[in-house]
């Protein structure tokens, strides 16, 4: 074989295990960010939410999280087809009632779900605060959800604080973890 | 014979079309549940028995006893979960790379095996020219002086 094509598949050959290298290392450093925000939160330390831009269920909008900085959020995800979401619901819906006016943000992320199966859901248990459609579930791996329902914190600063609740979310968990969020743990 | 060949080939081929067409038109629950992934547990629809799968065993049955299409109903649950949920990614866009790839590979190895098959044929055909014509290689003269020598001491 002559020196250049010879020199040319040498190249392609070296391009291909580098870019197949490079894919490894991108799918290792995204699954070690989202166990690395999950770590985070466990040790105690405030890691930066990662955003998302999400489509209303209701078809009505978008919800950036980004652009709820200034309010506490309270991140629940879940979906229809889940058990314990239905037990949690109810809890949710009350807590949104209370906090909504003391600068407190309540946003439903609805995942891997069917939207007709999951605004049936919201019309049964009468959910009032926006829920977020993500049929692709793009946002579970950044925040590293591993089942439903899990409810995350977010401070008025874009900052996860508080506890990861993974399962459904007790009133008091809510209450606590909410007033970390504001600022206000007294 | 050759004529039977042909027509054979053809009736197949017709046989084949007619089979794909019908299985787009009158889809089986079964068919598609090979089709398509489970989007919580990322296998195929039919080895899946989580809550999420039986709805859309359910939402698939639904669509099939209204009369979509095969697409129609692949569509839907595209729009619903993502490309993510189609066992095999469309033939478009950059998932167009993943059908191409293997091809592609096969057929540049096809060529390089071709390539040092030749080359290796060659320097046989070469080698063996060479053998037949009696003669080999000019010997290195260092290396022949050293022959002569040590041939010179064996007959001393």
């Amino acid at each position: 074989m002559s020196r250049v094509p010879k020199l040319a598949l040498q190249a392609v050959a070296i391009a291909v295990v580098a870019s197949m290298i490079a894919l490894l290392g991108w799918r290792v450093v995204t699954h070690d960010r989202a166990q690395g925000i999950a770590d985070a939160i466990a040790a105690g330390k405030t890691p930066a939410a990662p955003d998302f831009d999400l489509p209303l269920l209701d078809g009505t909008g978008r919800v950036v999280l980004s652009s709820l900085r200034g309010k506490a959020v309270v991140l629940n995800f879940w979906a229809s087809w889940c058990l314990p979401c239905k037990d949690e619901a109810p809890r949710l819906q009350a807590a949104w009632e209370k906090w909504r006016d003391r600068g407190v943000v309540f946003v439903g992320v609805d995942a891997q779900d069917f939207r007709g199966d999951a605004k049936r859901f919201v019309a049964r248990y009468r959910l009032t605060y926006p829920i977020v459609h993500d049929g692709r579930g793009s946002t579970l791996g950044r925040f590293g959800v591993s089942g439903f329902p899990e409810t995350w914190f977010v401070d008025r600063e874009g900052r996860l604080v508080g506890a990861r609740i993974q399962g459904p979310v007790s009133a008091r968990e809510l209450d606590d973890n909410i007033r970390l969020a504001l600022g206000d743990a007294s | 014979m050759r004529r039977l060949a042909v027509v054979l080939a053809l009736v197949l081929s017709l046989g084949a079309i007619g089979t794909a067409s019908a299985s787009e038109q009158h889809p089986t629950l079964a068919e598609l549940e090979n089709e398509v992934i489970c989007p919580t547990c990322h296998t195929l629809l039919a080895l899946s028995s989580s809550p999420i799968a039986e709805r859309m065993r359910a939402f698939i049955a639904r669509r099939i006893a209204v009369g979509d299409t095969k697409s129609e109903i692949k569509a839907k649950l595209v729009d619903e979960f993502g490309e993510g949920v189609l066992a095999a990614p469309p033939k478009r866009g950059f998932n167009l790379l993943v059908w191409i790839l293997p091809i592609g590979g096969a057929l540049v190895a096809a060529v390089v095996v071709g390539l040092l098959a030749r080359r290796w044929v060659r320097a046989r055909a070469a080698a063996d020219l060479d053998e037949r014509a009696g003669g080999s290689a000019p010997l290195d003269p260092e290396l022949e002086r050293r022959l002569d020598e040590e041939l010179a001491r064996f007959e001393a």
